[in-house]
């Protein structure tokens, strides 16, 4: 288990020095094509700073920004129990040290991410979407697969390399303008050196072209490895994968086209949550291509089914191998050669649990975060009362019974 | 040509010394996650034992004539209270193991009292009681993952001669025992 996080550690520091090198080569080529010899050293300061800074900022408030652009709002236990304990259950089963934070995402749709940069400075978010349709046992698949991210370190270096590529963006964008409206005249036109001159620039134009593509490939390709690790993950957490199977279906089933501003929020977001709803919504979700985040919903589905031997890493492996074709398997080599057999084990349902009380447990929730004070009236009724009648007298709209609002603050 | 012996004197002291030194630092490491994954359980095990009597007691108001289930929850926690001073991992699993299979029919019970099972509080503690149970569950899970990890360490070569010469013991597994699995509780009275 934990060899395989630190093989993947190995593995992505490897793609972050590659990018770097993208990055700088950008930077390098474009200011020596476009100012000329001795423009190369500019160009890679601006590569430099573009890119520190932009690292800067989502090393230290990555995941507070990404937590407000998603609407998400931090609980405490009292909001929502369920999901705080079963939160709490995959901190346990993870090993983890610390209680990540808790949000919920006031959203009809069914969806859940985790961000932070560290296992210690973690957060978890799901919708109330998906509070209301999955069960307990697989929301507690959900939250293992987010909790796996976080073991994993997905956040941290899906982050590093989302601003590398930001970066090149950002900077192949410039250079392209610089191309076309700037730049020009100061450029030497003498004629020694200038077939030099002319290699660099067109070395400098195909890489603008070429790197933002060729990074967002390999961005999506380590994105989608690292799904199925996280499934894997979840799988030996919960010791139950069937949970996680269902929950995907469930969620991938109920996406439907999103908003003009959901679109806009989950081209930054999506990435990042257990389905990504954009593609879902198109119905990509079936097959994958070179710019998916995420490795398509059936397919997970069906390597999560094909878990017959097995909870661990390596059955997942067993089962990817059996289901993909693919002969390489996803878990690195040596976290399978100490691999010791985890059963299958079926969680306690809980028989009581009902459609409505989810629903119920997770209103409540939003309705406290909005800070509605909650009074239960003796016939039975219980009043949600909203903040700006706090201190007045209500009447309960069923029995008639008179209460004072800051009495049940 | 002295310099290079010099190196080579360095290299074959320093090197295998680094090396035990790394190993016994990951030795150290696992003995402490073993600790700290059963001071996990033991969190867990001490909140169901407060839990139970509020349970009981609620249980009881809905379901008075449940009366030997009742009773054989509150005896098969004292019984593990009686041995959560213990040392023997084993002998608290067992009793552990009996407590959880009591709480299973309890609840296997209160599934016949619709009034009981829309009582607020029951909920609550249904649900606590759950979340707590599945707590220990996957704290006994992690704390045996580390047991594994520490007793492969400890026999395997070359690590067991450094586990050997620091005295380093293997740990006992908390095992949920098939048979107490399988039985359903016997209560006499």
């Amino acid at each position: 288990m934990w060899e395989q996080i630190r093989s993947n550690q190995r593995k992505s520091s490897i793609l972050v020095v590659v990018m770097a090198f993208l990055l700088l080569a950008i930077g390098w080529f474009g200011g020596e094509g476009f100012y000329g010899p001795g423009g190369g050293t500019g160009g890679l300061i601006v590569a430099s700073i573009v890119w520190i800074f932009l690292t800067l900022i989502s090393y230290f408030s990555g995941d507070s920004i990404f937590l407000s652009i998603s609407g998400a709002r931090k609980i405490k236990r009292e909001d929502h129990e369920v999901l705080w304990n079963v939160v709490e259950e995959m901190k346990i089963a993870s090993g983890m040290a610390r209680m990540p934070a808790v949000y919920i995402v006031d959203d009809p749709t069914p969806n859940a991410f985790a961000t932070g940069r560290s296992p210690d400075k973690a957060s978890v978010a799901v919708t109330t979407g998906l509070l209301e349709r999955l069960t307990r046992s697989e929301l507690q698949g959900v939250i293992a697969h987010e909790i796996g991210h976080i073991r994993n370190r997905d956040v941290l270096y899906m982050m590093m390399i989302g601003v590398m590529i930001g970066a090149i963006a950002l900077l192949a964008d410039i250079g392209v303008r610089m191309l076309f409206f700037g730049g020009r005249g100061r450029r030497r036109t003498s004629s020694e050196g200038g077939q030099a001159q002319a290699i660099i620039m067109i070395v400098s134009i195909v890489l603008m072209i070429l790197a933002p593509i060729i990074a967002q490939i390999v961005y999506f390709a380590i994105s989608r490895k690292r799904e199925y690790l996280a499934d894997a993950s979840a799988s030996q957490f919960t010791r139950y994968p069937e949970a996680l199977a269902s929950a995907l279906e469930k969620i991938s089933g109920s996406i439907r086209k999103p908003s003009k501003d959901a679109e806009k929020v989950n081209r930054i977001i999506a990435p990042s949550y257990i389905i990504n709803p954009t593609l879902a919504a198109r119905g990509n979700g079936e097959k994958a291509n070179l710019f998916s985040t995420h490795p398509p919903t059936k397919e997970r589905v069906r390597i999560l089914r094909a878990m017959a031997s097995g909870a661990g890493v390596g059955d997942y492996d067993v089962a990817f191998r059996q289901v993909t074709g693919n002969p390489v398997g996803v878990i690195p080599f040596r976290s399978l050669e100490t691999a010791e057999k985890v059963e299958i084990k079926k969680p306690d349902e809980i028989p009581s649990e009902k459609h409505i009380d989810r629903v119920r447990q997770s209103t409540d929730a939003i309705w406290r975060l909005n800070k509605y004070t909650f009074i239960p009236c003796d016939c039975g009724t219980k009043l949600k009362v909203p903040p700006k009648l706090q201190g007045q007298r209500i009447m309960c709209p069923h029995c008639g019974g008179k209460h004072d609002v800051s009495s049940w603050l | 040509m002295g310099w290079v012996v010099l190196i080579v004197i360095l290299v074959v002291i320093f090197l295998p010394l680094g090396w035990l030194i790394a190993i016994y630092n990951a030795l150290v490491r696992l003995r402490n996650a073993v600790k700290n994954a059963f001071s996990q359980i033991d969190v867990q095990l001490k909140r169901r034992y407060d839990l139970i009597p509020n349970l009981v007691e609620t249980v009881k108001g809905y379901a008075a004539h449940e009366r030997e289930t009742l009773e054989a929850v509150t005896k098969a926690r004292q019984q593990a209270i009686d041995v959560s001073g213990l040392d023997s991992v084993k002998d608290r699993a067992r009793v552990e193991n009996m407590l959880t299979q009591t709480l299973k029919s309890l609840f296997a019970v209160s599934e016949n009292y619709p009034d009981l099972k829309a009582n607020e509080n029951f909920l609550k503690l249904q649900e606590e009681l759950t979340t707590t149970e599945n707590k220990i569950s996957f704290a006994r899970q992690f704390y045996n993952d580390s047991v594994m990890e520490l007793n492969n360490k400890t026999e395997m070569f070359p690590s067991n001669i450094i586990a050997g010469m620091f005295s380093f013991k293997q740990a006992e597994f908390f095992e949920v025992e098939e048979e107490a699995e399988r039985k359903a509780p016997e209560v006499k009275f």
